[in-house]
C-alpha cells in the first residue's frame, strides 16, 4: 500500500492541481525522483486518473450553458446490477458525472447542455428511451457557491496587518 | 502638566513599529513579517460564537472564565500533555496568552526581582516584566545550540534577586525547539536555585518533528510552573484574544486577583469559540499543521540555496535566517531587502540582542508567495554578492 509521505502528495495534488515535481519534493522533504516514480505509480494504479480546473463560468459572459442534475430510478439487470445502464449512460460526452446513489433514486447524472433545449432533448430522446430508465427527475442549476472545496464568492485577501511581533 | 508615568515613558518602543509603517505604506509588498497564521478561524468555530449570540450569552462569564471552557481545557491538556489540572483551582481563561502573561509577571515580581528572558524573544516580555516592576535579564540561545538554551548561560546570570525564568518553546522567533532531555537539565538548575518558572506554550500545537514537551511535566516542576497557553495559533484566532494560564492554586488564586480587577473576564462570546475550537480540535488542527510543515520544508531549503544559512525550525511558523555575512545589521537588512525587493521581514534585533545578524522571516503565506517572495530574496542577494565581489576586487 503507499506509504504516508505518498498519501501527502495525493492530498497536495487534490488541493493543488499539477505542481513542479521540484517544489512538491523540497514540500514533502523528499527527492524529485521519488516524487515522479510515485506521480507514475498513481497513474499506473488507476488511482491518479487526471487533474481539472474549477472555472467560475458564471463570469464569462459569452459562455451559454447549464448543468443539470437529473435523478434517475432504473432498474438493475440480473447479474450486473446497476452497471450495465450505468456504462450506457457516461458513455455520452455532455455527462460530466454519474454516480450511484442511495436513496430515493439510483443514479445521479450530471449534464453539461448548451441550453434547456438540449438538456431536454437528451433526457427525453436518449436517457428516458433507455429500457432500464424508469424515471428521470431533472434539476437545473441556478448558482454556483462552491464547486470541489473551491468557494465562488471569494473574498480571501489578507485581512492581517503586514508586520506584527 | 505633571508628568506621566516614568515607568511607562522609560519603556523602549517597539522596533516592530518602524517597519510596520514603512511596509505599510507601500504597494506590492509581500510580508513575510506577520506574527499570525493565514488560516482564518475555521468556519465551525466562529459559527459556535453566532449561535452563542444568538442564544443571548452577552453577560460576564465568572473571573476564571466559563466552567465549561476550563472542563475543555482541563482535557485538553489532560490528552495532549498527561498533566492534570483542577478546573476550579488551577486554570484562568485570560483575553490572549499576553494577558496571562502580564498576569504572571504582576503574581509574580516584587520591586527589583530578575526574571530571566531566554532570548531571542517575543517583544512583550521584557516590557511587561519592568511594568511589573521587575528587572529583564536575557540570556542568549545561540545558532550553534539550534536556539535551545543552555542551563550554563542561565547558572550564570543568576543572582539572589533571581525570582524566575521565561521561555517560549517552540520559540518565536527562532523556531526551535527543545528536548525533553535539554529541558529536564534545565528543570535541574530551576530546583536547584528555587525558580519560578513562565513556559509560554502557545506554539505548542506546531511542532513539527516531535510532540512539544509541557514544562511542568517535568518532575519537580509542576509546583512551580505557570503554563502559558492560547488559542491564537493553533486554532488561527489571534484576533479573538483568547488564551488561558495552568498553575498551582497559590499561583492561581494570585493570578485570579489581578484578573478579575484587571479584566474581569475574558469576553463570554469568544469563550464559546474557544469551547468548539477544542472540541473540534482533531479536526481542524491536523490539517494546519501538514500546511505549515511542507510550506516550512520548501521555505528553509530555498533560503539556504539562497545564500542565507537557516537552521531547520521544529515548530511554530518562522523561520531565522543568517544575514550577519552581508556585512549588514539586521535592522539594515531589512530595510534594504524591503525598499529594494519589497519582502517584509522583522530584524532580529527587536527580539532581543542575541537576534542581531538574523532576521524573522514568517512562512505562513501561501506557497506562491513564499516562492514570489524566494525569488526577490535571490534576487537581493545576488546583488549584494556582486557588490561584494566588485569592493573585494578593487581592494586588491
Amino acid at each position: 500500500m503507499y506509504t504516508e509521505k505518498q498519501l501527502e502528495l495525493l492530498a497536495l495534488l487534490t488541493q493543488n492541481g499539477p505542481m513542479d515535481v521540484n517544489l512538491l519534493a523540497q514540500m514533502l522533504d523528499w527527492e524529485a525522483s521519488e516524487v515522479a516514480t510515485s506521480i507514475e505509480t498513481f497513474k499506473r494504479d488507476g488511482v491518479l486518473l487526471g487533474y481539472t480546473a474549477v472555472i467560475d463560468w458564471q463570469k464569462i459572459h459569452a459562455h451559454h450553458g447549464v448543468t443539470a442534475f437529473i435523478d434517475v430510478k432504473v432498474t438493475p439487470k440480473r447479474g450486473r446490477g446497476f452497471d450495465e445502464v450505468a456504462e450506457r449512460i457516461h458513455r455520452f460526452p455532455e455527462v460530466t458525472s454519474l454516480y450511484l446513489m442511495s436513496g430515493a433514486y439510483d443514479l445521479q447524472v450530471v449534464l453539461d447542455g448548451k441550453s434547456l433545449q438540449e438538456v431536454s432533448q437528451f433526457v427525453s430522446e436518449k436517457l428516458s428511451t433507455l429500457d432500464s430508465v424508469i424515471s428521470t427527475t431533472t434539476h437545473f442549476r441556478l448558482k454556483t457557491y462552491k464547486h470541489d472545496g473551491v468557494l465562488f464568492s471569494q473574498d480571501d485577501d489578507d485581512k492581517r496587518l503586514k508586520v506584527s511581533p | 502638566m505633571k508628568s506621566l508615568s516614568e515607568r511607562v515613558e522609560q519603556l523602549a518602543p517597539s522596533g516592530i513599529r518602524r517597519f510596520f509603517d514603512l511596509a505599510g505604506s507601500m504597494e506590492d509588498v509581500i510580508s513575510l513579517g506577520v506574527g499570525e497564521p493565514d488560516f482564518v478561524t475555521p468556519w465551525n468555530v466562529r459559527e459556535a460564537s453566532f449561535a452563542a449570540l444568538e442564544q443571548g450569552y452577552t453577560a460576564y462569564s465568572a473571573n476564571a472564565g466559563l466552567l465549561e471552557l476550563r472542563q475543555e481545557i482541563a482535557l485538553y491538556m489532560q490528552e495532549k500533555f498527561a498533566i492534570s489540572y483542577s478546573t476550579t483551582e488551577e486554570i484562568i481563561v485570560t483575553t490572549g496568552a499576553s494577558e496571562g502573561l502580564d498576569l504572571a509577571f504582576r503574581s509574580l515580581i516584587n520591586p527589583g526581582d530578575e526574571i530571566i528572558v531566554v532570548e531571542p524573544a517575543f517583544v512583550s516580555y521584557a516590557p511587561l516584566i519592568e511594568l511589573a516592576g521587575g528587572i529583564p535579564i536575557a540570556a542568549a540561545c545561540h545558532a550553534e545550540d539550534g536556539f535551545a538554551i543552555q542551563p550554563e548561560t542561565i547558572e550564570q546570570l543568576l543572582t539572589d534577586k533571581t525570582k524566575a525564568i521565561i521561555f517560549c518553546f517552540p520559540s518565536n522567533p527562532t523556531g526551535s525547539t527543545m528536548s525533553r532531555d535539554q529541558l529536564a537539565d534545565l528543570a535541574l538548575l530551576v530546583q536547584k536555585h528555587d525558580l519560578y518558572v513562565i513556559s509560554d506554550e502557545i506554539y505548542a500545537e506546531l511542532s513539527y518533528e516531535t510532540e512539544a514537551i509541557c514544562f511542568a511535566t517535568l518532575p519537580g516542576m509542576r509546583e512551580r510552573t505557570i503554563i502559558i497557553n492560547g488559542f491564537s495559533k493553533a486554532f488561527a484566532m489571534t484576533g479573538w484574544r483568547l488564551g488561558f494560564t495552568c498553575a498551582p492554586p497559590a499561583i492561581t488564586q494570585s493570578m485570579l486577583k489581578v484578573h478579575q480587577y484587571g479584566m474581569m473576564c475574558a469576553p463570554t462570546l469568544v469563550q464559546f469559540a474557544g469551547i468548539e475550537a477544542l472540541r473540534s480540535r482533531h479536526k481542524t488542527v491536523p490539517d494546519m499543521v501538514t500546511s505549515y510543515r511542507q510550506r516550512r520544508n520548501y521555505f528553509v531549503k530555498a533560503l539556504n540555496d539562497a545564500g542565507l544559512p537557516t537552521h531547520l525550525p521544529g515548530g511554530a511558523f518562522y523561520a531565522f535566517p543568517y544575514i550577519g555575512h552581508t556585512g549588514l545589521t539586521s535592522e539594515q537588512f531589512a530595510e534594504q531587502l524591503l525598499l529594494a525587493e519589497r519582502v517584509a521581514v522583522v530584524p532580529g534585533s527587536v527580539f532581543g540582542t542575541s537576534g542581531e545578524g538574523y532576521v524573522r522571516a514568517s512562512y505562513a503565506s501561501s506557497i506562491e508567495q513564499l516562492q514570489e517572495a524566494i525569488a526577490r530574496i535571490q534576487r537581493f542577494m545576488k546583488k549584494w554578492q556582486t557588490q561584494d565581489e566588485a569592493a573585494s576586487s578593487h581592494s586588491h
